[in-house]
């Protein structure tokens, strides 16, 4: 390998580690990224010219972090003095480099942060992304994003943030916050909120490389339970929308389309999560992802366990929206009118009645039942509430057919 | 590093507790403030009469008015400030969640802000040093 397409491979691969690292030996970001990006600089130089250093990855952290002081002393600043002095921080060994990354993901993801910029540094600093990216994938504009950023690395250097993984006892909490930024940006990805697109891929799959990253560093039940659930719900991406962008639901799906590997290594992790009995919620929606995946044909679809799982799940994490996706259960597993009582019930307690899913589930139990003037009425209420085209579409077109299909 | 700490609390909720677990919860108090003070993280810290004693203060038309109560229309009234030394936020927040107070109402813990440049250089302005 060339020093070029060696730097090159290194840089996709290893910059995430090495940014951690020169974040907590500088204890600045804006510092950390300047000097990776000097310390790639000096390689391009130098490398071609003395040969490659016998533990590139070491090299680049400590010639990183001599360019960050370099940098500091140009500016005069009393800090330098003070890095300087602490040269043996500089870490030999991979499993403290990794330890940098798990740390940098933490303080990202930290509950004092507002939850927006959360994902934005997670993105920008964990996965590498450019602000341009972000902004893209969630919407809005450079200068918006960048503002959070900038706001969020604030914070963390005036309220003293510190650098560190959370002890056991704290570790629950703050990493249901971590799993809730990587969760959010798959949804992101998976079910856009609003867009010309129903998916947007690329979130997804960071979201994924995140969980993955996470599974590999800290593997908890939870998890290992999120990973899963992601990688079962993105096996269905192809078979989610038609050619041309139509939404199709999970029991129209053409299940050839789903990807196997993915599920495979879904279904495992699910089961290894659950082995542990110290699952939470992620594991359990992964367990319901599971069941679907599992089942050759909608029909053959195991609802009696579908139903068992969501009300553990209710148990955990009580809401309207499980309760709602119970009740979807319910109606495969008894029957329609089952369904539909459940979500009379939960939209006369004043709940869910401006969530568009809310009335299109119930559109189509009326539907199946036969009660028509009902069911237009009901995916009428879902059409004005929903914000993105291709659900608006299916919702269009549902109404079409059964104004034609006539009462 | 200092840390400012607002802990907050509904004066209605105070005062419908009985004298026994109001004796209680106080004495759960006092018991971590001696905590904090003996390892050194209490550096100052006061509690407030309630909020209808205050006199609120502000600048209109050219002059000082002054007015009853605090400005903010919100059930939570600042209750009391502490002054804590910590490492850093997680350490704020660590003592901050063991203190019993923290039952009572939310809690802000805010770094406090250091203007010894800011008074230095108001200080050369003023003539008392030299830069």
């Amino acid at each position: 390998m060339s020093e070029h397409a060696l730097l090159d491979s290194l840089y996709r691969n290893e910059s995430g580690r090495i940014l951690a690292t020169l974040i907590r030996l500088l204890g600045d970001f804006d510092l950390a990224e300047e000097a990776m990006h000097d310390a790639f600089s000096a390689a391009l130089m130098q490398w071609p010219r003395d040969g490659v250093p016998e533990n590139p990855r070491s090299w680049l952290v400590s010639t990183g972090r001599f360019k960050a002081i370099d940098a500091l002393r140009r500016r005069a600043r009393f800090e330098a003095m003070e890095l300087a002095a602490h040269t043996d921080d500089v870490p030999a060994h991979d499993d403290e480099i990794e330890d940098d990354r798990l740390r940098l993901i933490f303080v990202c993801c930290h509950p004092a942060l507002a939850p927006e910029a959360r994902v934005a540094l997670t993105l920008r600093e964990v996965c590498g992304l450019t602000t341009e990216e972000i902004a893209r994938a969630f919407l809005t504009t450079a200068p918006t994003l960048a503002q959070r950023i900038v706001r969020a690395k604030s914070k963390i250097r005036d309220a003293k943030l510190p650098y560190q993984v959370p002890s056991q006892a704290e570790l629950p909490e703050r990493l249901g916050a971590v799993l809730h930024v990587v969760y959010l940006v798959f949804n992101e990805g998976y079910f856009a909120t609003s867009g010309a697109t129903v998916t947007r891929a690329d979130l997804s799959s960071e979201a994924i490389r995140l969980g993955r990253l996470l599974h590999d560093l800290l593997p908890e039940p939870e998890v290992i339970g999120l990973l899963a659930l992601m990688l079962l719900q993105e096996s269905r991406r192809a078979a989610r929308t038609s050619a041309a962008g139509d939404v199709i639901l999970l029991e129209h799906q053409d299940r050839a389309l789903w990807n196997r590997d993915q599920i495979e290594e879904g279904i495992a992790l699910v089961e290894r999560a659950l082995s542990t009995r110290r699952f939470g919620a992620y594991t359990l929606q992964g367990a319901i992802a599971a069941v679907h995946a599992e089942a050759k044909t909608a029909a053959e679809t195991d609802w009696a366990q579908i139903v068992a799982l969501y009300n553990a799940l209710l148990r955990i994490e009580p809401s309207p929206v499980v309760e709602l996706n119970r009740a979807a259960a319910v109606a495969m597993h008894e029957g329609p009118e089952a369904g539909l009582r459940l979500i009379d019930e939960i939209l006369a307690r004043g709940e869910l009645g401006a969530y568009h899913l809310a009335h299109s589930a119930r559109a189509d139990l009326l539907r199946r039942l036969g009660r028509i003037a009902e069911a237009r009425e009901a995916y009428e209420k879902a059409l004005a509430l929903a914000e993105q085209e291709p659900t608006k579409k299916f919702l269009a077109d549902r109404l079409s057919k059964i104004a034609s299909s006539g009462d | 590093m200092k840390y400012i700490c607002l802990g907050y609390i509904d004066p209605n909720k105070f005062a419908s507790w009985s004298d026994e677990e109001r004796n209680s919860k106080m004495d759960d108090c006092f018991r971590y403030d001696d905590v904090l003070r003996k390892n050194g993280n209490f550096t100052g810290g006061e509690a407030l009469q309630p909020p209808d004693t205050a006199a609120t203060l502000r600048w209109t038309n050219g002059k000082v008015a002054v007015t009853d109560g605090p400005f903010a229309e919100t059930k939570e009234q600042l209750g009391g400030i502490m002054i804590l030394e910590a490492r850093d936020l997680n350490h704020a927040i660590e003592l901050i969640s063991n203190h019993p107070g923290v039952t009572f109402g939310p809690w802000e813990i805010r770094p406090a802000a250091d203007l010894s440049e800011m008074i230095h250089e108001s200080e050369v302005r003023r003539g008392k040093v030299s830069k």
